[in-house]
């Protein structure tokens, strides 16, 4: 008897604390969103992790495209609405900018 | 004829003994319909209703027109039929007094480089009575091809990026593409290929030979904030200074700008797609949404006359409305 509610409360311990539960939150988000409007990629630095999913959006009325100053990521023409994303592999300080507007520029950490 | 101060060129830092007031006055009504001729270094200006005088001060020796951004694809709110204003521009030209022999288009014939838009654009310009059009590309027309499909449409036998030169009635035309490349932070870029070409190009033409460049982006710096200027752009010009005179025809900034300093003019054209704001006085240099009926006047073409005895060069900007 002991031992059956040794083991139950063992299996009770070791089923909490499994990862990816659905309460969960404790681990950092796997996507990230910037949203292109009035010529700028708000915010004008992102810090994310490593394997975060990011995904620019433009909604200006005005197609932009999306460059990394050493070609690491390059989205084609983005008219309104449209997306592209870019998953980093690795950690490093991205600077990019709007090759249709070179004066557009921001720069994304990842770590 | 509005007086307003808006109109005014604002970054005119020049003192090259040029009559100011006339020239303020000038600026006033460019985008309305007013034409503007300068001799030897005095520019004045008729309402572009005095016939009588234009056909005496404006006939020239070389008539061509100047149209720009007809950003094909575009559909939103700022305008939604660029096809409509841009059929308007064309059925403007048939329409003037002296027939223009050819046309320049100063980039961003469409709007995101594709098939369809720049097919939309050519057969448009088949309804025009001026047949001959010359060409230089925008950022908009060399999206994700670097510019192939454009210099396959465009301009086939360029060099480079699409840059190349030619003569009509011993004026000396140079198209310059500055779209290409650019650089993170930067503004429209020529490039030392480019550069080298356009000083080969002008090294042995006689200093009396009317020149005329015409390139998407100014080549002089309006409001570099807004990318609306170019690096190397003095380099260019500095192959120019000794000719007596040259014209500099842009686009890119949707509106009617102009200088002169020295021996050079500087122009800039309205769009035939939509407005954009006057430098600063906006956020960001988007499209800019103005009441529909005030639409077309913001909207237009340049008509430029040659006269060669005057060594004179009018540029007549008209609107749409």
């Amino acid at each position: 008897m002991k031992t059956r509610i040794f083991f139950a409360l063992a299996l009770l311990i070791a089923l909490s604390i499994v990862p990816g539960s659905a309460a969960g939150g404790e681990h950092a988000a796997t996507a990230a969103t910037i949203t292109i409007d009035n010529f700028r990629f708000p915010p004008q630095s992102l810090t994310v992790k490593v394997g975060t999913k990011i995904t620019w959006t433009n909604h200006d009325d005005i197609p932009h495209a999306v460059m990394s100053e050493n070609g690491e990521f390059h989205s084609k023409a983005l008219d309104t609405d449209d997306s592209f994303s870019f998953t980093p592999t690795n950690r490093a300080t991205y600077s990019y900018f709007c090759l249709l507007h070179p004066k557009m520029t921001a720069k994304l950490v990842v770590e | 004829m509005s007086e307003n101060k808006n109109d005014l060129i604002l970054f005119d830092h020049n003192h090259d003994g040029i009559d100011r007031r006339g020239f303020l006055k000038c600026m006033a009504w460019a985008g309305t319909g007013a034409l503007c001729v300068l001799q030897g270094g005095v520019l004045k200006s008729f309402a572009l209703s005095d016939s009588a005088r234009i056909k005496k001060a404006g006939r020239g020796d070389l008539t061509f027109v100047q149209i720009s951004d007809s950003h094909m694809g575009f559909n939103k709110p700022a305008n939604p039929d660029v096809v409509a204003t841009l059929q308007a521009a064309i059925d403007k030209m048939n329409a003037l007094p002296v027939s223009p022999e050819f046309i320049l288009h100063t980039g961003d014939i469409s709007h995101l480089s594709t098939p369809e838009q720049f097919d939309t654009v050519q057969q448009m310009l088949q309804s025009a009575r001026t047949k001959e059009v010359f060409f230089v590309p925008g950022e908009h027309d060399v999206l994700d091809d670097d510019g192939r499909s454009y210099r396959e449409r465009f301009a086939k036998n360029s060099n480079g990026a699409g840059w190349y030169s030619f003569d009509k009635k011993g004026v000396h035309f140079i198209a310059l593409v500055n779209v290409m490349n650019l650089k993170a932070g930067g503004l429209g870029a020529l490039g030392s290929e480019q550069l080298e070409w356009l000083e080969d190009d002008t090294k042995n033409l006689s200093k009396s030979t009317p020149i005329v460049v015409f390139a998407h982006i100014p080549l002089w710096n309006i409001y570099p904030e807004w990318g609306w200027a170019t690096e190397d752009s003095a380099q260019a010009l500095s192959y120019l200074k000794h000719f007596g005179s040259v014209t500099v025809l842009n686009g890119h900034i949707h509106q009617v700008m102009q200088k002169v300093e020295g021996n050079v003019t500087f122009h800039t054209a309205t769009s035939t797609a939509f407005p954009q704001p006057q430098p600063g006085t906006a956020p960001s240099p988007g499209p800019m949404k103005v009441p529909a009926e005030r639409l077309r006047q913001l909207l237009g073409l340049t008509d430029v006359n040659f006269v060669r005895k005057n060594h004179s060069l009018a540029l007549i900007d008209s609107t749409l409305a």
